[in-house]
């Protein structure tokens, strides 16, 4: 029953490590291949310290991104396409007059994240890169011994669905839904290379491996697509309006002709390991007025896709009842006024 | 006797806090928190989960809240850190202590410093907050003591009192409601 | 009281005593002490709920560099517990562990890091039990048993009595009312984490510093699970960051460093992390209750039957006291003229339940405060109304023999009425928006102590220095409520003198006099008294040798700011500091004390401990909130909270007082859950501030306060209490108004959106629990009541009240 590795303690301290502050991408990259799999990047570290105190990850070289420059700030032109530095803090992107006005949906999104001070602290690449959570997972060693562990880590069953060959935990980044609506890109960087991704691409509905990013590649640039006659919006589920992760996000984007919607994208937070695209909501969608009635059947629609299971707060039916709400809300925003 | 540790290396280096320069030495893995309570005797920052779930542990990192227990020490080398040690002028407390003692905003005490702190923040953005923005501003806070409301209200005094010293709370808020 | 009115300081808004040093990071939490050569100390806790231990090897973990010392539950074998018929807890588990997180072994090492390594290096072999997890696995599970004491088998503590003829009386009702209740339990969640240091000095003397509600309990718990004399321990406590109930319980971890430092002859520091404080726990007991009514047609209550079932958790705790809680303040509102009660507490692998603030009432109250909504709005009367109608009237004793004093809850509620426009907007308001009230009282102090005996239930020593300064000793301990300056307050008032030139020293069993602790809203009654009476002593004297100097009669002689003269020639007098030297003159060094007992209870039965109090507080509170039909979301708008305090002490005190605990009960009724995962062994389902929700900034609404003033001639100035109180009525005034303002009924707390959902989609349109278990109960003890002309003793001389030579018997009155 008693514990056996060395590191493998409850207290909420964190695992020890070696650190590495790089001051270039490049650098940064080198760093990341030459520790290979035992090291992490960390960025404001509010995702990767509390999991290195609860064990989840205790990595043996840590690569603060905090000095590199030109990872930080937001760059170029709405109609051109903004750029955003993953080390970006979430309360500066909350604070850019240049994203609240253009990237409504984003700057809510944000701003629904956590608490001010975490904010102060998070960045959006950490948010995009955030482990996935599970409540049999986001605990401290002890309690996880108590449980027998689970598949996510030191153990090998998954708890929510015993049956279940992969991990369940859910994607819980609230920008993570948004940009995959509002089809960001995102630039990745390693030492063998670079290459751009859409958003959507980076998830992978497997609580485990949720990201199909390489453990050595940096996560350098946010791109978000040119304003050009789109609405976006993000709604947001939890039980508390500060600290509380979400429990189902609702990313949604459409452009219009008029007030005819050409295109629309509906993607779900939390609902799985990896945002979910509710396409047949969104398709549904096209050629209307985003009047009541239309809105009402692609909220229906909404609701299949959403998968939610018991490892987070609330009641799973009840969250998958939620779905058909605040899909509405999500496009009676995007209705405006 | 077992005393014979494993080998631990320090990392020695150079924080400001509240004003001064300090050089400190300490393990590496070490958070903030850790480096003010343990290595640098300054127990008045509070830890109440050290997870970043409660914002017991606020300090001030060049001016901003941030959770003690989510930053690492070594990162702040060159980093001008406020903690609730350094508010008061001297033997002079800041208006916030002195709203916050009057108005009983610190019940039990033990979340008052990092409240302090991130009130502290607040009143250096916007001298005139109102219910609401204070109401946001705190969010990232618990107290399981006041309820907020002497809070809101000592903040509120506070922002008066650097403009006007003289300005005094309402009756409601020292004496209770009448109908 | 001969304290002269208009009062200086007592009813002002005087800054706390000790408000400037929390301000400025001063003052000392337990954590916050370091000594030399302080070794660190970590638990091992048991990680499956029911099992027995076969074996420990802690070979390994001993051999570790920078391992000081091991200890398992072989070393300290003595039980312990807080109440005298529950001495069921150990140290360490020395066989048996009873919950997950129960600890069953501990390390002392050099640092926090070694010592966590070396305790994840202990070996346990446990033979696993089955597991009984809640109400039901105890009723009918009487084996494998729990503990080898109880009322049978998985069943603690079974309770049942009976004032008056109940069958009779819901005979005669012209209508009978029935509900079944649930009340899902919670925990106090301080922001501080329990921690202790223990230190040994060279010649002999144990120092043991605690984030403890309750020293003296501390002290005799050590002395008798390390069997020293308790005269060479010493329990000091830290001002509590928070208790609410939480720290009121001698705990394993204050045993354990202690154990170790005396081991080691070294310091010894443990603080607990967050998940260790939800094994902790001793919170709130999940209640399932039944309540039923018979009214006659006017309204009135004819007779009521109340039937309580807690789950309590893996050990006694203040289990029983907690039982005979849920079942004793029904009456002190609304008068019920006959009353039975049946209570039946089980033994769960689950973290200890005990005290938490308002103590096995608010469970209760919640129940009878929906209840009364339901009965008052099928005959057709206002709520606000029937409770109006039909007080507990003032100077009254009540069916089950409790005395009530000053009784102001009718100007509660009518405060509260007002304050909200009630009359205009019940049951007026649009579909989703709505209103409820409820009421409430609570003891202000339990009228006979845990360990009966004939002593003071506290006590207060003054020293007057030749400066003037005085210097307040009382075993009292702050835990954020108060209590020094409430204390401060009074002897300055006395004295006539600043509140500042007081030091008070608290909770320090070498330095003070007992005090028995911070719970059950004890202190500002009884440490008040005492005060006045310590202070009227030395004021005595000092006026005495003033007289002398003056040469004028005693009696004319007064202090006040600062000064001690005559009334009749204000300007003959002279300074505090002057009175203190001339009466230190006069008679020696002037030292005074001052001592409290409550007034002998009435009812004389067994189980008439639980209930009687100096004095009752009353509150009564109006919720303002939204429900949307569509998610059952509740949106809290606005309260207005009411509370009798009998003499406002420190209006912005009391003010605290009352809206923190709006706060914890809006988060009691709305999300907090203590819950705990049966697939998974009964780990508790999430012991995080992250999980556990407790509202932030952003939930809470706004809240008027009232203060209202009907003094009581047991309080000190005529002062009640107001830490717990006005918890209470916030829990059923939610599930009042979410009936107005969608018209379901949630008989269960916490009031989630998802149950609200299910109760409108619901042909009942009600959620929750419709049976209660079927438990066979002792015949009840029958003790007439006072309008049947009973003398608070059972009938036919049977179920009297044990009685034991003082210091020994078996008490269950916190
Ligand atoms: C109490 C609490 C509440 C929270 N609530 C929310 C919430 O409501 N919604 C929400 O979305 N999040 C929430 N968070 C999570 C977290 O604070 C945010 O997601 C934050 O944005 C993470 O950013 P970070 O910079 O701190 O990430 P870090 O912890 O530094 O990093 C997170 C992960 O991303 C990786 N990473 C970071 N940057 C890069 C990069 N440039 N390239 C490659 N990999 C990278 C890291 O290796 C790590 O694995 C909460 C956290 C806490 C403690
Ligand atoms: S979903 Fe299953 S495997 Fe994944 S973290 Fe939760 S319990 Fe573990
Ligand atoms: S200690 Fe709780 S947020 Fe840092
Ligand atoms: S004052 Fe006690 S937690 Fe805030």
């Amino acid at each position: 029953m008693a514990g056996s590795g060395e590191n493998k303690t409850a207290m909420m301290r964190l695992s020890k490590f070696k650190y590495l502050a790089p001051r270039s991408v490049n650098d940064a990259a080198k760093m990341l291949a030459d520790a290979g799999p035992t090291a992490s990047v960390v960025a404001g570290g509010t995702d990767l310290y509390p999991n290195m105190k609860r064990r989840h990850q205790t990595p043996k070289t840590l690569i603060g991104l905090r000095r590199v420059e030109g990872m930080r700030g937001v760059s170029g032109t709405p109609e051109g396409g903004l750029r955003i530095g993953p080390m970006t803090t979430l309360t500066a992107l909350e604070r850019n007059a240049t994203v609240k006005a253009a990237h409504p949906g984003l700057w809510k999104a944000v701003h629904s994240i956590s608490t001010p001070i975490l904010r102060n602290m998070g960045t959006l690449g950490g948010n995009i890169c955030l482990d996935t959570r599970c409540n049999y997972y986001d605990q401290n060693y002890e309690w996880r011994r108590a449980i027998n562990f689970c598949m996510k880590c030191d153990g090998d069953t998954c708890w929510v669905a015993p049956g279940s060959k992969v991990c369940l935990a859910v994607s819980s980044s609230d920008t993570a839904p948004l940009l995959c609506a509002i089809g960001a890109r995102l630039h990745l960087v390693s030492a063998t290379g670079e290459r751009e991704i859409a958003a959507h691409e980076l998830y992978r509905r497997d609580g485990i491996h949720f990201l199909s990013k390489r453990p050595d590649e940096l996560l350098t640039e946010i791109v978000l697509p040119a304003t050009n006659g789109w609405r976006s919006t993000y709604r947001k589920l939890r039980r508390r309006e500060a600290f509380d992760f979400p429990v189902l996000g609702v990313g949604a984007w459409a452009s219009f002709d008029g007030p005819v919607v050409k295109e629309a994208r509906i993607f779900l937070g939390a609902v799985s390991p990896a945002p979910v695209e509710a396409a047949e909501a969104a398709k549904s969608l096209v050629g209307t007025r985003l009047e009541p009635d239309a809105v009402a059947r692609a909220s229906d629609l909404a609701y299949g896709p959403a998968k939610p299971v018991d490892n987070t707060d609330f009641l799973t039916r009840w969250r998958k009842e939620m779905t058909k709400v605040y899909v509405k809300g999500a496009l009676e925003d995007l209705r405006g006024s | 006797m077992k005393t014979r540790l494993p080998r631990k290396r320090k990392v020695h280096l150079r924080i400001r806090v509240n004003g001064e320069t300090h050089e400190v030495a300490f393990a590496p893995h070490k958070t903030l928190l850790e480096v003010l309570r343990e290595d640098m005797g300054l127990t008045g920052t509070k830890h109440g989960c050290e997870l970043g779930e409660c914002g017991t542990c606020t300090v001030l990192i060049d001016g901003e809240p941030q959770l003690s227990c989510l930053v690492l020490g070594l990162e702040c080398e060159g980093m001008d850190i406020i903690t609730v040690e350094g508010l008061a002028d001297g033997p002079q407390p800041h208006p916030l202590q002195q709203s916050f003692a009057e108005l009983g905003a610190a019940q039990c005490g033990y979340c008052t410093p990092g409240i302090l702190l991130a009130s502290k923040a607040l009143l250096d953005e916007d001298p005139n907050p109102p219910r609401d923005r204070i109401r946001e501003a705190l969010s990232g806070n618990l107290c399981r003591c006041t309820g907020y409301i002497k809070i809101y209200e000592a903040v509120e005094l506070a922002a008066r009192r650097l403009k006007d010293p003289k300005a005094e709370p309402s009756r409601e808020i020292l004496r209770g409601y009448e109908v | 009281m001969s304290s002269p009115r208009p009062f200086k300081t007592i009813g002002h808004p005087v800054r706390k005593i000790d408000g400037l040093s929390k301000c400025a990071g001063v003052t000392k939490f337990a954590d916050d002490l370091v000594l030399p050569r302080m070794l660190f100390c970590k638990l091992l806790r048991a990680p499956i709920p029911h099992a027995l231990i076969r074996k420990i090897d802690t070979r390994r973990a001993a051999k570790r560099p920078g391992v000081f010392a091991v200890l398992t539950g072989k070393s300290l074998p003595v039980p312990f517990g807080i109440l005298p018929v529950s001495q069921d807890e150990h140290a360490l588990c020395p066989d048996h562990v009873r919950f997950v997180g129960d600890p069953v072994a501990a390390v002392a090492a050099v640092d926090e890091d070694v010592a966590f390594d070396a305790m994840n290096a202990i070996r346990v072999d446990y033979e696993p039990l089955k597991e009984i997890l809640s109400i039901e696995d105890a009723i009918q599970n009487p084996e494998p048993r729990l503990h080898d004491y109880g009322d049978d088998g998985n069943i603690h503590k079974k309770v049942s009595l009976e004032f008056g003829d109940v069958a009779k009386g819901l005979a005669g009702a012209d209508q009978v009312f029935e509900d079944t209740m649930y009340f899902e339990g919670n925990t106090h969640l301080p922001m501080e984490q329990h921690s202790a240091l223990a230190a040994v000095d060279p010649d002999g003397k144990l120092t043991v510093w605690s984030s403890t509600q309750t020293p003296h309990y501390v002290h005799r718990a050590l002395a008798k699970v390390l069997e020293m004399p308790p005269a060479r321990i010493r329990v000091i406590a830290c001002p509590n960051g928070g208790g609410f109930g939480g720290k009121s319980d001698p705990f394993n971890h204050e045993i354990v460093v202690a154990k170790l430092a005396l081991m080691t002859g070294r310091p010894v520091k443990v603080t607990l992390t967050r998940e260790e404080v939800f094994y902790c726990h001793r919170g709130r007991h999940p209640v399932l209750m039944r309540v039923k009514t018979g009214v006659r047609k006017d309204g009135s209550i004819a007779a009521m039957h109340f039937k309580s079932f807690l789950d309590g958790g893996g050990y006694g705790s203040y289990g029983v006291a907690s039982t005979y809680y849920t079942g004793a303040l029904q009456t002190v509102t609304y008068q019920v003229p006959q009353y039975r009660f049946d209570g039946v507490r089980c033994f769960t692998n689950k973290p200890p339940c005990g005290p938490k603030r308002g103590h096995g009432t608010p469970q209760p109250r919640f129940a009878l405060e929906v209840h009364i909504d339901k009965i008052s709005e099928r005959l057709g009367i206002d709520p606000a109304e029937w409770r109006l109608r039909n007080l507990q009237p003032a100077n009254s004793l009540t069916a089950n023999h409790l005395r009530i004093g000053s009784m102001g809850l009718g100007k509660c509620i009518e405060k509260v009425v007002r304050g909200s426009d009630w009359r205009n907007r019940f049951r007026r308001l649009p579909f989703g928006r709505g209103l409820g009230l409820a009421c409430s009282s609570y003891l202000c102090g339990a009228g006979l102590p845990i360990y009966w005996n004939n002593m003071p239930h506290t006590g207060v020593q003054l020293k007057l220095d030749r400066g003037g300064g005085v210097c307040v000793f009382c075993g009292e301990i702050d835990i954020g409520q108060g209590s020094d300056t409430v204390l401060a307050q009074t002897v300055a008032e006395v004295l006539g003198i600043d509140p500042y030139d007081i030091r008070v020293v608290y909770g320090d069993t070498d330095l003070t006099p007992v005090d028995l602790g911070s719970y059950s809203s004890r202190v500002t009654l009884m440490m008040g008294n005492a005060a006045i009476q310590a202070a009227e002593r030395a004021r005595e004297l000092l006026a005495q040798a003033a007289a002398e100097k003056f040469q004028i009669p005693v009696n004319r002689i007064v202090c006040a700011g600062g000064r001690v003269f005559d009334a009749g020639d204000p300007e003959r007098g002279m300074t505090f500091a002057e009175a203190v030297v001339a009466a230190e003159a006069k008679y020696g060094t002037i030292g005074t004390v001052g001592s409290y007992t409550p007034p002998v209870s009435h009812g004389k039965f067994r189980g008439s401990g639980v209930g009687p109090s100096p004095a009752y507080s009353y509150s009564a509170a109006v919720v303002d909130l939204t429900v949307s039909p569509e998610t059952g979301w509740i949106t809290v708008n606005k309260i207005w909270v009411a509370h009798d305090v009998g003499q406002c002490i420190n209006p912005v005190l009391v003010m605290g007082q009352v809206e923190g605990s709006v706060y914890m009960g809006l988060g009691e009724a709305l999300m907090e859950e203590q819950v705990f995962r049966r697939d998974r062994h009964g780990v508790h389902k999430f012991p995080s501030l992250l999980e556990y929700k407790s509202l932030t900034t952003m939930e809470m609404p706004e809240v008027v306060t009232y203060i209202v003033e009907d003094p009581d001639p047991n309080g000190p100035f005529g002062a009640k209490e107001v830490g717990q109180g006005p918890l209470l009525p916030i829990m059923p005034a939610v599930a009042n108004a979410v009936y107005d303002a969608v018209r379901v009924r949630v008989d269960e707390v916490p009031i989630t959106p998802d149950k609200v959902l299910k109760a409108l989609q619901s042909p009942s349109k009600r959620y929750g629990p419709t049976r209660i278990p079927e438990v066979t109960l002792p015949e009840p003890i029958r003790v007439p009541t006072p309008v049947e002309g009973g003398d608070g003793r059972a009938a036919g001389g049977e179920g009297e009240r044990k009685k034991k030579p003082s210091g020994a018997s078996a008490g269950v009155s916190p």
